[in-house]
């Protein structure tokens, strides 16, 4: 039925390769993300309902909701506000180095996260050039929740600097203008004018850093140290049990953290179509 | 002109933090690399460069790299001539699913990957019998290293072939071109630039994967370690120095793509201003 | 407010690379209450003179006096100016009704008003610009001509003395250019503002305005009201820029200039070789010629626009063929069809040298 709809429109389209591109995209789609997928409904469908949640609400497993979710948001909300000010920065002035400052926005995507991870850790450990320095201030990083933050920010920084900045490119030097004609001072103008046209780039930003703090491994790990109830984050805690062999535990866990990440997702994809709808008519 | 925050206070104020703290969170751990992996000497670092391990760690990051790039390639764009060329029931859906990779965590596809190919996993235990391994050795590296890497190049190629329309490639039609000749000599041009910085983030990400890499490989020393593998493995063991060796080389290539990038960008800046 | 611009310069770009100067120094003295349009071909510099006066942009030399306030230094802010954007820019993630609150909202806290007035203020305001149903729209639900009144009524929400208008109607069609034209002139005259408006339509320049500055090149070429600038064009730019022209070249002597078989008599025009301009609605025609003007064309095509007849008149002395206009009435009472010979009886004629500008006029009924 469906295939013969298909085949029905595939007559009118104009350029050739549906055929072709169809069948090698869903063979690819099939086999590299919905087969593994299914596998994991699969090994989950074998568990009863209580077996699940006693899996999933472990004590153990419940802290490490609580430290991800924290050092997440933390790491987000940094992200925010550093991602913020370098696209502001980086549009609006001139400075020396500013191509180079520029590329390196994208240096945490381009390292590997392992080594990104041995280096806060080693940076940052108590005889580090930074933690050292931090310890004597009474602020140990390392081993703690703050140092995960730290780790799951550093890996997030190109998401909200790179959703922000082509926005504040676009922003028309006349917004700027009529604001300041209207008598506003600078903090206003920003707060009023310029941050409501930034609102869906920021959140938007903003909420891929933290989807993706959620789920950040390797960076982490290494500055963690795994203290259980206190440093362990969900990912450690799907590794763990994988390399304990315990796979239902395993896959239980992971299920939550996809439909977190899932779930996020859609919603800033959503929240986002809201906001452009907004502004470009239709809909009151 | 009159812009926002163009008092030289203010200017001079949110530069000042923005390069402290770009020097602080990314220039600084840079450096770091580099110093640590040099600590003991540039004998020290060759030695621990050409061991025997580290160098089957490159070898076969290498193999993961040189499989996966092409693989993604081929299926991006071929992914985004399907829904950027034509409409069909089904397309936003197709795009939503090419975005889970970005959305999973690397232990979760990791994990899934265990799940089917392991020896107790649905496939695992069939091509078991046929004395396949897939789990532990280099395919089953591979194949994650394809699925986390696998959105890269189609979001590179999407926005831009729907920008660009497809009415040149209508117009050639109408000149009676083959499908093979039209992509080659229509399309290919234009999108050129978009599939080599696909290709660039590719094999960045192919390069340094990790967490899902480190649940499949099983981590047997001269076998199935790739760099970042190799990284933890000599850090775990103390061994700074070499972990910093191995480190500073996938640092060196993350130089290298920014530095590719930098150049994309600045050449299509460039034309954009003549044209 | 009055506005005194004296000896305003600019110059954009850094030394080495292409400069470009936009003004040339520059005088201007608007009185208080003036309706000005600033009137030019495209690049003349009137964007920069108009941004220089909102203190947008800033001037190499010179200075601007608001009345007797001295306001080169002063920041935007402090001007009160109300500033109006050839494309609109209304903030798009604001309603209408927030756009034109803006100003208020934006004073220092003492100066504010409450919530309350600033509603009555708005609703006042968009009720003037007849839009007071559309406040909780978004902008990009209006259409543009409903977007310039937003962004009108927002720069007068402060009551500045002065009003800035950049191409205001620049993007807008033919029939609600025509409308918003003949509303802003209500509006300047019932608030008594000062304004200064751009425009590259010489129609809407002179319809609109109560004295009308030519521009070219960064210099002002005229500052005269519409009738004057018309009637008496100080040089051949304005003249050209301002409407259709015909040309007549000839040898003058003893007062009358010679053209093949066509002469006419230019009194106290130097004798010599000379180039007179006339416009289409300074030809009229007759049936015979008379002792001032012998000059025989033949109608070669007729357009009817409106309340006239457009002419194409030909002739051998002519390089170019004239435009005529004349009235449906003179059109019927002369008979004219194509290809029929008349006379033509120039009631003006204007001469542009080195020595200045010379306007002839002749003794024609
Ligand atoms: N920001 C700028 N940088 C460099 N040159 C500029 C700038 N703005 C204007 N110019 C130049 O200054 C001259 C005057 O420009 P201006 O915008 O004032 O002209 P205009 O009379 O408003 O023209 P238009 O009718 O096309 O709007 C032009 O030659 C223009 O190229
Ligand atoms: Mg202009």
């Amino acid at each position: 039925m469906i295939a013969a709809t298909l085949r029905r429109q595939a007559s009118r389209r104009v350029l050739p390769g549906f055929g072709l591109s169809l069948g090698v995209t869903l063979t690819f789609v099939s086999l590299i993300l919905l087969l593994p997928l299914t596998s994991l409904v699969g090994q989950l469908s074998q568990l009863s309902l209580s077996q699940y949640w006693f899996l999933i609400s472990d004590p153990r497993i419940l802290a490490s909701y609580r430290v991800t979710l924290l050092a997440a948001a933390v790491a987000a909300l940094f992200n925010a506000a550093f991602g913020l000010l370098m696209a502001w920065v980086l549009v609006r002035y001139e400075f020396p180095g500013k191509r180079l400052v520029d590329a390196l926005m994208d240096l945490p995507f381009a390292l590997p996260t392992a080594v990104a991870g041995v280096t806060l850790a080693t940076l940052y450990s108590s005889q580090g050039w930074v933690g050292r320095w931090l310890e004597t201030l009474g602020l140990p990083i390392a081993y703690t929740w703050v140092g995960i933050a730290l780790a799951m920010a550093f890996t997030s920084i190109p998401f909200v600097v790179r959703t922000v900045q082509p926005i504040l490119e676009d922003l028309p030097s006349e917004v700027d203008e009529a604001a300041v004609t209207l008598g506003a001072r600078d903090g206003h103008a920003f707060r009023r004018v310029i941050l409501p046209h930034l609102w869906p780039a920021l959140v938007t930003g903003t909420g891929l850093a933290f989807v993706r703090s959620l789920g950040e491994f390797g960076a982490v790990i290494f500055i963690a140290g795994g203290k259980p109830f206190e440093t362990e984050i969900t990912s450690l805690m799907i590794f763990v049990k994988l390399q304990e062999y315990d796979y239902a535990g395993a896959a239980a866990v992971a299920s939550i953290v996809l439909a977190t990440s899932l779930a996020l997702l859609l919603l800033i994809n959503l929240w986002q179509g809201r906001f452009i709808r907004r502004l470009h008519g239709g809909g009151a | 002109m009159i812009r926002i925050g163009d008092a030289p206070g203010v200017r001079r104020l949110l530069i000042g933090v923005a390069l402290v703290l770009t020097a602080l969170f990314l220039l600084l751990p840079l450096v770091a690399i580099f110093a640590q992996a040099l600590m003991g000497g540039i004998d020290l670092y060759w030695q621990n460069l050409s061991d025997r391990y580290t160098l089957a760690a490159i070898g076969l990051t290498l193999l993961v790299t040189l499989l996966t790039v092409p693989i993604n390639l081929v299926f991006g764009v071929f992914l985004a001539w399907l829904v950027t060329r034509f409409s069909f029931p089904g397309r936003r859906l197709l795009q939503t699913l090419i975005d889970i990779p970005f959305a999973v965590s690397p232990v979760v596809a990791g994990l899934v990957y265990l799940l089917l190919y392991g020896r107790n996993g649905w496939l695992g235990g069939w091509l078991d019998s046929y004395d396949i391994q897939i789990m532990f050795a280099w395919p089953g590296i591979v194949l994650v290293t394809i699925f986390v890497t696998c959105p890269f190049v189609a979001r590179e190629l999407i926005p831009l072939m729907q920008a660009q329309g497809a009415r040149e490639e209508e117009a050639a039609v109408t000149l009676g071109a083959s499908g093979w000749t039209i992509f080659r000599r229509v399309t290919l041009p234009k999108i050129r630039h978009a599939l080599l910085y696909g290709a660039i983030l590719t094999n960045a990400r192919a390069v340094g994967e990790f967490g899902a890499v480190s649940v499949v490989a099983g981590a047997i020393r001269g076998q199935t370690n790739t760099l970042p593998l190799q990284v933890e493995q000599l850090y775990q063991d103390y061994n700074t120095v070499g972990a910093f060796t191995s480190a500073s080389l996938l640092a060196l290539l993350a130089l290298l793509t920014l530095a590719a990038k930098a150049a994309l960008e600045w050449r299509a800046a460039r034309r954009e201003s003549l044209a | 407010m009055s506005i005194r611009i004296s000896q305003i310069d600019k110059t954009y770009g850094h030394k080495g690379s292409g400069r470009t100067r936009a003004l040339a120094p520059i005088d201007l003295d608007i009185r208080d209450g003036e309706l000005i349009g600033l009137l030019g071909p495209s690049g003349s510099g009137k964007t920069t003179l108009l941004r220089i006066v909102a203190g947008l942009e800033q001037a190499d030399g010179g200075t601007i006096h608001f009345g007797e306030r001295e306001v080169t230094q002063v920041h935007v802010r402090e001007r009160r100016i109300g500033f109006v954007f050839q494309h609109y820019a209304l903030f798009r993630h604001m309603s209408v009704f927030e756009n034109v609150a803006f100003g208020l909202r934006a004073l220092p806290r003492r100066q504010r008003p409450s919530n309350g007035e600033i509603r009555t203020r708005v609703m006042q305001l968009l009720e003037m610009v007849r839009l007071a149903a559309f406040a909780e729209r978004y902008p990009a639900q209006l259409s543009g001509g409903q977007q310039q009144r937003v962004a009108l009524a927002r720069a007068l929400a402060l009551k500045p003395d002065v009003l800035l208008l950049d191409e205001p109607f620049g993007a807008l069609d033919a029939k609600v250019r025509q409308e918003l034209r003949r509303w802003l002139r209500h509006l300047h005259e019932e608030l008594g503002f000062t304004s200064l408006f751009v425009t590259h339509d010489q129609e809407e320049a002179l319809e609109l305005s109560d004295r009308v500055v030519v521009m070219s090149n960064g210099r002002v070429e005229q500052i005269a009201t519409p009738d004057t600038l018309y009637r008496e064009p100080a040089n051949r730019f304005v003249f050209e820029f301002l409407g259709d022209v015909n040309r007549l070249e000839g040898d003058v002597a003893e007062g009358r200039l010679t053209c093949g078989n066509a002469s006419v008599s230019v009194p106290g025009v130097e004798p010599g070789r000379r180039e007179l301009l006339l416009r289409p609605h300074e030809v009229h025609l007759a049936e015979r010629s008379i002792p001032a003007a012998h000059l025989p064309v033949t109608v070669a095509s007729i357009v009817p626009v409106g309340a006239e007849v457009r002419l194409e008149l030909e002739a051998d002395w002519l390089e170019e063929p004239w435009l005529a206009s004349v009235s449906h009435a003179e059109f019927e009472r002369l008979g004219i069809a194509r290809g029929r010979r008349l006379f033509a009886l120039p009631s003006r004629l204007h001469g542009f040298d080195a020595a200045g500008a010379q306007n002839v006029a002749l003794p024609v009924g």
